[in-house]
């Protein structure tokens, strides 16, 4: 699959700013995390920045991006309609919950009740959002049951080593965050690790004999029936070479989990300024790290119609 | 809506007979040259003269070389959309603009309502969607639905574009839900499959694999042609001389 930069961008950059949001509103509704005016203006602001942003940038691989409010009308059939809804559904609580903790000063009451209804919120977008890769039979690396959990667990990663930056930054850093965030990024890891090794033995029973219904023997694609590449092939037929995979999946796993883990660690020995610029270095990391997995994610997909072209 | 109709019994759709195709490319000539004036027109070109050459078709001959322990042969292989009875083009579709009708099972697009999100390109395990950068909409195949109740043609051309044109009556049109219908009869006789089964999405098109390999050899009837101008020289006095 081609890895369009709007959409790696934009699964990533709305996963940590909803792992963000449903950490700040859990956390900041129960009075964990202080209601500070600047702590909720950068963290809030930051989380939904995050969300903006990525949803602006989905929209840019629209062909008609000026009907996009039709997106909202089939949530009965479609995972897009649906994060669709879910994502513009969040931003009512999450807002409440900006206001409340930004102008009020206050996190509890209905200000807590809006948090944590935003943090329902941010989980169904990235569940919705998982569905969507998930549910695609002509992929079978994204079929699988590692996707959605995938999508959540990565979420939750990005957001609270983001989380921790913040509260480093503003030296309210604790280690059960801390803790956390390293244990979320060793899972993250593991997950990844499973992932690639899933999808590195997978046997998928779709091939050309089944896709051509020619019975036995071998199919060799002798002649396409186009000499340039086509939208199938610009869009679904996009090869990476193994060698730049095998790179790239290094690269992945240095700067979005061992760096991180190894930056987070070091933080629980340090006093305030120098853990917090390594905690907002483990953010950075993290996140670039993140990007080349997104990258990676749809670059190492194979769509079944490339079948057709002995790809 | 996206989700689909409870199925009447029609199901209009193509069976396409890979043992007569010869890939001559007029099934996908006449479909592009009809559709770019039909229901989903225009089927955009992008640099048609030049070196990276780019366009909306619906229909797509490829050739294929099959080989078995019987030996090897060419295969052509139109591919277009199979108008499936499980489609998750447009299931995944988020605006409604991918639909499949209730009243004979076509799938269409409303390029009104499509926001060119792809999602549904992505879904088609087929690939019989294409996206057209022009219009900024995805663009598939209407089984000529323009044609196929156009009271103004005459009755023997209303079919696809497709079928009128190929020129071994490899592709054949008709209702694939009535059991009694030709079509359904020729699927029946050739053992006619479906594309990619295990993936669940029942195609309603049908292929019919090429026939069985046999020994036979052709026979020619006709005696050897004899020069019609006698060769002159040596030979040609040889030649004359034996004849007498």
């Amino acid at each position: 699959m081609h890895p369009a930069f709007s959409v790696v961008f934009f699964t990533t950059a709305t996963g940590a700013g909803y792992g963000l949001l449903a950490l700040l509103g859990v956390l900041g509704g129960a009075q964990i995390i202080p209601p500070d005016f600047w702590l909720g203006f950068i963290g809030m602001g930051l989380a939904l920045g995050l969300i903006a942003a990525g949803l602006l940038s989905s929209t840019g691989h629209l062909g008609r991006p000026e009907r996009a409010w039709r997106a909202f009308s089939q949530w009965r059939s479609s995972w897009l309609s649906r994060e669709g809804v879910a994502s513009v559904a969040t931003f009512v609580p999450a807002g409440l919950f900006c206001i409340g903790w930004v102008f009020f000063d206050r996190t509890g009451g209905w200000v807590a009740i809006a948090g944590l209804l935003a943090a329902i919120g941010a989980i169904v977008t990235v569940c919705t959002t998982g569905m969507i890769y998930a549910s695609l039979k002509p992929i079978a690396q994204w079929h699988s049951r590692y996707t959605l959990p995938a999508y959540l667990i990565f979420s939750a990663m990005t957001g609270s080593v983001l989380l921790n930056a913040l509260l480093q930054g503003f030296a309210l850093g604790s280690r059960m965050l801390l803790a956390a965030s390293m244990l979320l990024t060793l899972l993250g890891w593991g997950w990844k690790l499973a992932t690639w090794r899933y999808n590195d033995a997978l046997e998928i029973a779709t091939n050309a004999n089944t896709a051509t219904g020619l019975v036995g023997g071998t199919v060799r694609s002798l002649e396409w029936p186009h000499t340039e590449e086509n939208y199938l092939l610009k869009e679904m037929g996009f090869r990476i070479a193994r060698k730049h995979s095998a790179r790239l999946r290094q690269i992945t796993q240095v700067l979005a989990f061992a760096l991180p883990v190894l930056l987070l660690a070091a933080t629980l020995a340090l006093p305030w300024p120098f853990a917090a610029v390594l905690s907002v270095l483990a953010a950075i990391a993290q996140l670039s790290g993140m990007l080349v997995e997104r990258w990676l994610f749809f670059a190492e997909a194979k769509h079944t119609v490339s079948l057709y072209y002995g790809r | 809506m996206t989700c689909l109709p409870s199925q009447g019994g029609k199901k209009l759709g193509l069976v396409i007979d890979l043992d007569t195709c010869v890939g001559c490319q007029a099934c996908a000539t006449a479909c592009k040259e009809w559709n770019t004036g039909g229901h989903m027109a225009p089927l955009t070109d992008i640099d048609p003269y030049g070196g990276t050459v780019d366009g909306v078709w619906f229909n797509r001959v490829h050739a294929y070389e099959h080989t078995t322990e019987m030996g090897g042969r060419t295969v052509n292989f139109p591919r277009s959309c199979l108008h499936c009875e499980t489609p998750a083009c447009v299931t995944v579709c988020p605006t409604g603009a991918s639909y499949k009708r209730a009243s004979d099972g076509i799938v269409l697009i409303d390029e009104d309502k499509c926001i060119g999100c792809k999602l549904c390109s992505w879904a088609c395990p087929y690939g019989a969607r294409e996206f057209d950068t022009d219009v900024g909409v995805m663009k598939k195949c209407t089984l000529c639905v323009d044609r196929i109740y156009n009271d103004n043609l005459t009755e023997e051309d209303r079919v696809p574009a497709c079928v009128a044109a190929c020129p071994t009556s490899a592709r054949h049109f008709g209702d694939l839900g009535d059991p009694r219908s030709a079509v359904s009869q020729l699927v029946a006789e050739r053992g006619g499959v479906d594309l990619m089964p295990e993936l669940g999405y029942h195609p309603t098109n049908k292929y019919l694999p090429p026939r069985a390999h046999t020994r036979r050899a052709a026979s020619v009837p006709a005696k050897a042609l004899e020069p019609v101008r006698a060769e002159g020289g040596f030979l040609g006095w040889v030649d004359r001389m034996l004849s007498n």
